[in-house]
């Protein structure tokens, strides 16, 4: 599998990697995102799942949309049961991907030690974790990558600390693949996979999913909100890749800060930030120099 | 002899516990073991590290961080098709507590051993079964072994247990902390190519594989309806039913292979004639034994009812040897807060009102409790409810002097 080119892209225009009628709130990016997974694994992998809206899209049982073998596994667990499942199969000789899909919650917060367990052991996995900021299958409570400032259930007057970043601590157990990714650049997020999965030992992805109930903005918005996201500079698209760390071409315009689209632009369309003040915008561009400048100098020293 | 097991070639060794389970272990060639260190169970998996470093066993062992992950490891080898096996106690078994549930559910087979330990605070690391017991609602089948060479069989048996289409639960096999974990006793093993034709390795798709390219199965996602629900704890309850018949077939054949013949879930020593029947569970019913023994010397006319499977609860032999008994007096090295011993809460419901009961805790936190003091126990019982006639006592505390 090479890169991923606009006919590859077309061919896959209608499989159905998800079966249609699943219990997916309007808008969703999960589905968006593993349709893409699907899309770079050609269909055939198997996920591991730990609690969280991705647990409930694909229906009821003895009913499911998901084409691909599932197991389904309590919150914390999956980067262990993963691990467990990859030992047995390759055992058997089975060379496939075993992927976990996991949100933000079960990834940064309760799962953490599982992750950073399966991680350091360097096991043969692909780790995605979908990102939408928030526990929303519980209904909007703030996680430890719900961004500062934004509101939750658990943080009505928004959050105060700031979003955990979870790839860089990944890039930290010195794991041979570490990428941001997000939903918007399906191309950037295929490759990626597909760069990935060249190498035997732990894959990490952590894919910016933005949810449009938990985000208080419109169905229409997602892939929008993605976008934004990576074009006013606040989501930056990188790959660390077996020692050499790199911006991602979508990315790679915002290095310059006067390229990037005004913050706001992202912000406004989503309610959760609707109480923002000038001088707290102000403040999240300060934090998103800081990364840009975290990322910049860790490109020179990854070269 | 077409078609019968026969006798396997045996060696003698002195193992302790944990080194016995970890042989047996290696005999049933798991292809995954997954575990975090705790004591008293750090022997099994030192040993079962060793073994693999030595390329006795060819298996992935995985050196996970937390007992959580450890369950949750083997419970993905195995329904990645492996046969898998871990090892706890105490706090780590509680760690587990939502993977365990997860597992059973599943329907995959597993093997766990549990060297039984208290739970803290205070921290103790001696020998009690609460850790044990407090599993008893998950979906695991339950053993407990009274002895090294028992501790080895349970474990051996648990694989071809927990792999019977009729059962497909996993087996947890109890050894007391220490007092059979940490202590040498001849067993004998049998050879290696008589158990790889008695116990072939696990077969993959029962009951299913999660693998890429394979079936697109989906194992957990929400049914339709809650109904389903029930109906899969039916059907799980029909298995635990099952398991009783599966766990005689196997000791049977185990006992042609070995020479061995147990229970099979439970046994009963000097009961055909007993008037008087106690009950325990583990190792300190050879102290227990000793008692009986003794008394009967002195012309009680007492039993002992061993339980070695509590999961499926063997409530048929209970009913069938306490059933016209003048008294039952059980023992626990265990505590249910609020209730009592857990054995005792059990096993009462099925005791005539018109027999007598007594259940004791003793052994609480660790201490011994010698057969000279089982002995004056059940000696007590007995005279009292000859002396009073009918006598109920749900919980007695049995706390020895100390020196402070």
């Amino acid at each position: 599998m090479g890169m991923v080119t606009m006919t590859e892209l077309h061919k896959y225009g209608r499989t159905k990697f998800i079966m249609p009628g699943t219990a997916a709130c309007p808008g969703c990016p999960l589905q968006v995102g593993m349709r893409q997974l699907a899309i770079a694994l050609e269909g055939k992998f198997t996920m591991v799942i730990p609690a969280g809206c991705s647990s409930i899209i694909p229906g009821t049982a003895p009913y499911t949309a998901y084409t691909v073998p599932v197991l389904h596994v309590p919150f914390a667990s999956s980067p262990a049961v993963a691990s467990g499942l990859v030992r047995a199969i390759r055992q058997r000789g089975n060379e496939g991907p075993v992927v976990v899909w996991a949100g933000d919650g079960a990834t940064a917060d309760i799962g953490f030690a599982t992750l950073s367990g399966a991680a350091y052991r360097n096991e043969d996995i692909l780790y995605i974790m979908a990102d939408n900021e928030a526990y929303m299958n519980t209904g909007i409570q703030a996680s430890g990558t719900t961004p500062w400032m934004a509101w939750t259930t658990t943080s009505p007057k928004g959050k105060a600390e700031d979003k955990k970043d979870v790839a860089l601590i990944m890039l930290m157990h010195k794991v041979p693949y570490v990428a941001t990714a997000s939903i918007a650049f399906p191309m950037d997020f295929i490759d990626k996979v597909r760069r990935a999965m060249q190498i035997r030992g732990f894959k990490f992805i952590h894919l910016h999913a933005p949810c449009p109930p938990g985000w208080k903005m419109d169905d229409a918005y997602t892939i929008r909100a993605a976008r934004l996201a990576v074009e006013t500079g606040a989501w930056i698209l990188w790959e660390y890749n077996q020692g050499k760390l790199t911006i991602s071409p979508p990315s790679m315009p915002y290095r310059d800060k006067s390229r990037r689209r005004p913050l706001e632009e992202y912000l406004k369309i989503q309610g959760r930030f609707a109480h923002l003040k000038p001088e707290d915008i102000k403040l999240m561009e300060e934090k998103i120099d800081r990364q840009w400048d975290l990322i910049l100098k860790l490109v020179e020293i990854y070269k | 002899m077409v078609g019968q097991v026969s006798l396997a070639k045996q060696v003698r060794k002195v193992l302790v516990g944990d080194h016995a389970v970890a042989e047996a272990v290696k005999l049933a060639k798991v292809n995954v073991i997954s575990a975090y260190p705790i004591t008293p169970q750090t022997l099994i998996v030192e040993r079962i590290s060793e073994m693999i470093e030595r390329g006795e066993l060819k298996a992935d062992y995985v050196r996970v961080e937390s007992e959580f992950a450890a369950l949750a490891t083997v419970y993905g080898a195995a329904a990645g098709g492996a046969r898998a096996f871990t090892a706890t106690s105490s706090h780590g078994l509680f760690y587990m507590y939502e993977m365990l549930w997860w597992a059973a559910a599943s329907r995959v087979p597993l093997v766990m051993a549990v060297v039984t330990r208290v739970i803290g605070p205070p921290w103790n690391i001696h020998d009690e079964h609460t850790d044990l017991l407090a599993i008893r609602d998950s979906g695991w089948i339950i053993g407990m072994a009274q002895n090294v060479q028992e501790a080895f069989d349970m474990t051996l048996t648990a694989f071809k247990i927990s792999e019977d289409e009729r059962v497909l639960l996993p087996v947890a096999v109890g050894l007391d902390g220490f007092i059979l974990s940490h202590t040498a006793e001849p067993l004998d093993i049998p050879a290696q190519e008589d158990v790889d034709a008695w116990l072939p390795p696990r077969n993959p798709k029962i009951p299913y594989t999660i693998e890429p390219g394979g079936e697109a199965i989906t194992m957990g996602n929400l049914p339709r309806n809650d109904v389903y629900h029930a109906i899969l704890k039916k059907y799980m309850d029909e298995s635990m039913e099952a398991a009783k018949k599966v766990i005689a077939d196997v000791y049977n054949e185990y006992g042609k292979l070995t020479g061995r013949n147990y229970g099979p879930l439970t046994e009963c020593y000097r009961c055909s004639d007993a008037k008087y029947i106690a009950i325990s569970m583990g190792a300190w019913s050879g102290d227990i034994l000793n008692a009986v023994e003794r008394l009967r010397n002195e012309g009680y006319p007492i039993g002992l009812l061993r339980i070695r499977y509590i999961r499926p609860f063997p409530e048929e032999d209970i009913t069938g040897w306490i059933n016209g008994a003048k008294g039952v007096i059980i023992f626990d090295r265990d505590y249910s807060a609020g209730m009592g011993g857990v054995l005792a809460s059990e096993i009462s419901g099925f005791i005539p009102s018109n027999t007598s009961f007594e259940g004791v805790l003793a052994g609480i936190g660790g201490f011994d409790v010698s057969a000279d003091e089982f002995t004056a126990i059940m000696r007590e019982f007995v005279d009292r409810v000859e002396r009073e006639g009918l006598v109920r006592i749900r919980k007695y505390w049995y706390i020895p002097k100390i020196e402070r």
